[in-house]
């Protein structure tokens, strides 16, 4: 008999803020600690043009392609300069606002909100995005 | 491996005339195997525990799922903790904010207690675990967060005879879809997972929940269900409601008998029985 459960299940921490995402009205997405994405809620599935029910689960290389994040002027940004990714290298929280374009060739200014999910065990188990309208808009 | 309930009612002990068949001490349970004893929880039904029949190991190990009250209040008639001569190892969950000696120590400190952490004299370890495994003796333990309020861990204890998960308090359907159906989405089911008895939370009925959602238990319906996503052998449901009689409990039991048709046999669990086998009341099938 196997001494543990080879089942593997999410941590709590990120169970719970699935469900915390799954009653909000605003795009919310969740990561694990490279990226990849767990989980997104109805609104964010506008803004991926994506349904999680039919995607699942997707790579980072692969939800990363949905849309285009710009600046001001309409210059790429660098990787490094999304909050997501900041909030992964570094296990701080961000906030930038920017221009995100969709595949469609829809454009939107939007403010993004990141933070790390550090369990009561001390350990980055993942990250959430929350994206808002800007409150100038 | 043997498994006795020596507690397994919610939140307060409950002592009538109308729960005298399922018992109203809380929760606790020993779990034995090659002489070798753990105690699951500290609630009230610790003081049932009886140390002349067994133990061919010199220690004895307390895991706490948590340091709600009704988890903890045998301690302080623990009969070992006051015995020089034991050696006494309590595990219970991690937490960033204070240590678990520092928690245990506000019980054990007045007005609470009239003594404190430092009086106990027997030869005490204090283990904090989390999403871990350990052993202890014959035994292989899993332990994992679980959702319910504060810091909180279920256990899957694992020999060479079996596999048995106890996860008392836990509320996995919280949210608004309600029991997530994908096991990596559910809250304990890792500990779960093919055990072959799972010693389950279920408070609730269906009405209860209504106004207690949030408050950390499960309802009976939702217990059955987590077993079912889990593949769970056996289920013994326990932690039951203060409130609920014996007579309560017997229709619960028998309008969810009704109502579902799981593979896998499971019943109420009741105080001073088994766990492996005959362990609730009536026997399920």
């Amino acid at each position: 008999m196997s001494q543990n459960s080879k089942h593997i299940a999410y941590p709590i921490e990120i169970i719970l803020n699935r469900q915390l995402a799954d009653c909000l009205a605003i795009p919310v997405f969740i990561t694990d600690t490279v990226g990849n994405l767990l989980f997104y809620n109805e609104p964010a599935e506008e803004i991926l043009g994506k349904r999680y029910q039919d995607t699942g689960e997707m790579k980072v290389e692969e939800w990363s392609m949905f849309f285009l994040s710009k600046d001001e002027k309409g210059k790429l940004l660098e990787p490094e300069d999304l909050p997501l990714v900041k909030t992964l290298l570094n296990q701080l929280p961000y906030f930038k606002t920017f221009w995100i374009e969709s595949l469609k060739g829809k454009s939107e200014k939007i403010s993004v909100s990141s933070y790390p999910i550090i369990g009561r065990a001390g350990i980055f188990v993942g990250a959430v995005a929350i994206f808002w309208r800007p409150s100038d808009e | 491996m043997k498994i006795t309930l020596w507690g397994v009612r919610g939140s307060i002990p409950t002592f009538n005339p109308s729960t005298r068949v399922y018992g109203g001490n809380t929760s606790c349970i020993e779990v034995e195997e090659d002489g070798c004893m753990l105690v699951l929880d500290a609630g009230s039904g610790i003081t049932n525990l009886n140390f002349s029949n067994n133990l061919d190991c010199p220690r004895i190990d307390v895991l706490l799922t948590h340091l709600h009250i009704d988890h903890i209040q045998g301690l302080s008639f623990f009969k070992p903790l006051f015995d020089p001569t034991k050696e006494v190892h309590i595990w219970g969950p991690h937490t960033h904010a204070h240590s678990l000696r520092t928690r245990l120590g506000r019980y054990f400190s007045p007005p609470l207690s009239p003594f404190y952490f430092r009086d106990l004299i027997c030869h005490l370890e204090v283990h904090e675990i989390g999403n871990s495994s350990f052993n202890i003796g014959p035994f292989t333990i899993q332990s994992a967060y679980v959702i319910h309020p504060g810091p909180t861990v279920g256990y899957r204890v694992t020999t060479r005879s079996g596999v048995f998960t106890y996860i008392p308090d836990h509320e996995p359907a919280l949210g608004r879809g309600g029991l997530n159906h994908d096991i990596r989405w559910l809250s304990g089911s890792e500990l779960a997972y093919e055990a072959d008895l799972l010693l389950h939370d279920a408070q609730y009925t269906e009405e209860d929940y209504i106004v207690k959602k949030g408050w950390g238990h499960t309802t009976m319906e939702d217990a059955l269900e987590f077993a079912s996503v889990t593949k769970v052998k056996r289920l013994l449901l326990m932690h039951h409601d203060p409130t609920h009689s014996d007579a309560q409990l017997d229709a619960c039991y028998a309008q969810l008998k009704e109502k579902t048709a799981y593979p896998f046999p499971f019943e109420m669990a009741v105080e001073g029985t088994g766990g492996g086998g005959g362990g609730g009341r009536p026997s399920g099938g």
